[in-house]
Order: C-alpha cells, then structure tokens, then sequence
C-alpha cells in the first residue's frame, strides 16, 4: 500500500507542541517544524467542525514580522504592487512580494498597528528568505523585526465570533481585515478578523509564554476544537484560496495567478503611486495586455479526486494546463480542483480533462470559490 | 476459517478451497485516513501476486491496493464507489474489497497469521 514511514528530525517546534502530542495529533514535518496535520476527529470531520462551530488552528510556524519607523509605509511599498501607504490604522491588507520578473516570492498580510509600525504575516516555508528580503531592501529605511518569541493561532468557523466575544466583548467591533489589541482572559493579544478557511474568524498574535494559558482558554469553550494542516489545506481549497507554492511561484506573474483584485489602483499604471516595486513593467504589461493562462476552479465528473500536478487536456488531446491544488472537499462532498489552463479556454466553452492513471476524466471550468465565503463586513 | 495477513497491510480470508475475500487491515485505514475514492478492478481480471489492483484516495494522497495473491477477481465491493468510507468504519466486514479465485493455493502461505502480523505492524 506504499505506507512510507519518513523520519525527520525537524529542529522546530511552535509553543503548543506539547498540547497537539496530548491531543493525540499526528504529526508531521512541515517547513522544518513538527507540525499537527490532523487530530483524533480526522481530516474530514476536523473540515465540517470548522465549517459548523469553530476550529483552532496552530499556525506558529508562520514568520511574523514588525516593520517599525517613520518611513516603514514607503519602504514596504517599494517591495509590493500595493497600496501601504494608505492602509489606515488597524486595518489589514492582502500583498505580494514580487521579483524582477514579475513573479511572486511570497504572499502575505499586512497591518497597520500604529506607531509607524506595521505587522506583517508570511508563509513558513519562505520566512527566512522573506526576512533577508525585506532585510537587505528595506533594512536601512526600517527597522525589520522579526517576532520569534510569538505565537500565532487561529480562530475560525460561524461560532469563531461568538466564542470571542464571550472572552473579549470589544472583538464584536471588528470587521473582516481589521485588527484590535485585545485582553482575552488576561493575555494581550493583537487580533485580526481575518483567516485561511473561507469563514469568518480570527488570527490571534500571543507571546509564547502565554500562547499554552490561551489555547486551553480558547478550547474550554465546546465549540473549538483543534483542526491540523490537512483540513487547513481542504478548507482554503474550497474556499479557492491560493497557497504559496501551487497557485503562486516565482514563474508566473500575480496577473497569471489570477490575483489581479489584490494590485492596489494605486500602483497601477494610471495610479497615484504607480510601479515602484520589483517586476511592476512585466506586471503592468500583464494588467493592460492580458495573459496566456490564468487560475480556475474545476469540477471533475464523478468521485475520483484529481491531484496537483494532473495535465488537463482538450478534447484533441492538446495540453493546455495543470492542476495547482486538487483534493477532496468534505464540505461538497465533491474532488475539487483548482488549475492554471490557458485564458482562452478559462469562459468553460470547450470540453476540458484531467488525466489521472492515463484516463480521462471530464472537468467543468467553474467559479471559485467552491464554497462561499461567510466573511463578517458588519 | 483462515486469516493471513500481508506486508501491505491487507487481509486475506479463504472461505473454501481456493476462494478469498481481500481488505485492508484496521492499522491500514487509520494510517490512510477518511477515504474519498476507491477505483475497484473488472470482475473477470486475471492478476498477479504483486500487481496494484486497487487504487485508495484518501483526503491526503492516493495508494494502491497490492494483490496480496495471483488469480481471477470473481467479485468486488460495489458499495465502495458510493461509500468509500465503509472500508474505514469497517475494513474487516463490509468494507471489503475483492473475492479473488486462486491460481495458486501456496501462495498463502507467504503471507502471516494475525500473531506475525500483529508483531509486524506494530515495528
């Protein structure tokens, strides 16, 4: 059955560590960390307990990065095709870090905490090229700190809110990519209403000497579980979410990612700031001319999901893209499939298939998000 | 009625003479997690010791079901293309796989009882 059995010593472990092994987690390495995949509950039942109630998700691993001075809005914008500089207080923005070629290095979130300081999110597995990134850029116009002694949870599913608001009542303030420092049983914590599973809920900043007294805190409550990074990935997955590393690399541009909605009007050709990051002429190009192949969502015919990496063939035959993320969506009951396939064939017109096990199975171009998204605008 | 086991983690009963009912074990379905998709072979296909018969998708990946013994697939379990989820509620029962005709009764005896097999699982 092929059961490969890897072992590999990963050198880090996040503050909950102890509380996933006494979970009963099964836990795997992941960007260098041991990291919870899944609990007890399983996969599946970890995705509709997120969807229904309330998840708990540690994602430790995560960089958290402080951009602190007076010029920390400039500087960070010089490496973004986005607008930071009008990113008012407490509010948080989705951005991109991109190369010379227009492609992508890594995505994240940014926030506006106040006192020239702003709170960025980055994937693990490009954190410490993202730290010597924004180091070596913008290290002499900014202080870049990068907050190792920090946790980071999050908090997500239709109960997220009222879980929330039970233990900080002021949370019930914030909308969808805000954020608030809140005291939740005690523990200062910065907060943002924002998330990676297509629901409402929260991502929840903690130094890691409290981050243990905060879970326990959180989980008392019956609707929160902990949810591991399998259904992570099925959640964002139905929420048609990119994920660093599938949808975006450093080959193709945000516009061929299909990420057009986050460059900023203001850093586009006939915006306020225009270019002014790395790869903005190819960027702009994209934006005005269009390009070959863009990101869909697809729905293949029948049970069998269709995994990365599957071709996607027309009815000749003809290659004309590949699968970014495939699985299974508890939530649709459905394999579901997100691909980058050439522009022309993206309106759905033309019979499309993926290739599994050298058979052909019928997918239909369809509108992402599978599930919708139940963010909280107020 | 005899139980074997293979490395592969799949059970093998014979029922009489030379027919068995094949599954996957309770370690192997925890290990794969929630199945989503099961391809079953044709009744009628001729297979070899070794060959992957089935495929099993599970939330994370998809695996192969290995024949554990040659012969003729003489029945699969339908059940599995509507629900996948049988053969982890209840691999041993109604979440088996295939009955297969034997081509070659000696073949079972490279496979292990439960006492070798317990053992080997839990290396």
């Amino acid at each position: 059955m092929g059961l490969a059995m890897i072992e590999t010593i990963n050198e880090f472990t996040t503050a909950f560590h102890q509380m996933h092994v006494d979970a009963g987690a099964k836990m795997v390495p992941f960007a260098g960390y041991d990291m919870p995949v899944s609990y007890p509950l399983g996969v599946k039942k970890e995705h509709i307990h997120t969807r229904e109630k309330a998840g708990l998700f540690d994602v430790s691993h995560m960089g958290q990065v402080k951009l602190i001075g007076k010029n920390a809005k400039k500087a960070l914008e010089s490496l973004v095709p986005v607008d930071i500089i009008d990113l008012t207080l407490m509010k948080q923005r989705y951005a991109l870090f991109t190369n010379e070629n227009g492609g992508v290095l890594d995505d994240l979130m940014v926030t506006n905490i106040g006192n020239d300081s702003l709170m960025l999110v980055v994937n693990a597995g490009c954190k410490q090229a993202d730290f010597a990134h924004l180091q070596n850029s913008i290290g002499s116009d900014c202080v870049v700190k990068v907050m190792e002694d920090y946790a980071l949870l999050a908090l997500q599913g239709p109960q997220a809110g009222g879980v929330l608001a039970a233990l900080a009542p002021e949370s019930c303030e914030m909308t969808f990519m805000t954020a608030k420092v809140l005291i939740i049983n005690g523990i200062e914590c910065l907060v943002t209403r924002s998330g990676y599973s297509g629901e409402d809920g929260f991502e929840i900043s903690v130094h890691n000497n409290q981050a243990q007294q905060l879970a326990k805190c959180l989980l008392m409550h019956e609707a929160v579980e902990w949810i591991g990074l399998g259904a992570r990935d099925s959640l964002r997955l139905e929420a048609g979410l990119s994920l660093y590393g599938h949808e975006l690399d450093t080959e193709h541009s945000p516009v061929e990612s299909s990420l057009v909605w986050a460059l900023s009007k203001a850093r586009r050709s006939d915006g306020a700031r225009a270019g002014g990051y790395p790869g903005a002429d190819v960027i702009m190009d994209h934006i005005e001319n269009g390009v070959a192949q863009k990101i869909v969502g697809l729905q293949p015919e029948g049970r069998a999901p269709v995994r990365d990496g599957v071709m996607i063939v027309d009815e000749q035959d003809n290659n004309v893209g590949k699968v970014t993320s495939g699985g299974f969506g508890p939530t649709t009951g459905k394999p579901i499939v997100i691909a980058r396939i050439s522009t022309e064939l993206s309106d759905g017109t033309k019979k499309l298939f993926a290739i599994v096990r050298d058979k052909k199975i019928a997918v239909e171009v369809v509108k992402l998000p599978f599930v919708k998204q139940n963010y909280y605008r107020g | 009625m005899t139980i074997k086991y293979s490395e592969d983690h799949e059970w093998v009963e014979l029922a009489e003479d030379d027919l068995v009912t094949i599954g996957i074990t309770d370690f192997a379905q925890e290990q794969l997690g929630d199945l989503v998709f099961i391809e079953l072979p044709e009744v009628g296909d001729e297979v070899s010791q070794g060959d992957n018969i089935c495929v099993i998708e599970s939330v994370k990946a998809a695996s192969d079901l290995i024949a554990p013994v040659s012969g003729e697939v003489v029945a699969v379990n339908e059940r599995l293309n509507d629900e996948p989820e049988l053969a982890s509620e209840d691999p041993t029962g109604e979440g088996w796989f295939v009955k297969m005709k034997l081509s070659d009764v000696s073949e079972l005896d490279d496979l292990m009882d439960e006492a070798a097999y317990q053992e080997f699982s839990e290396e």
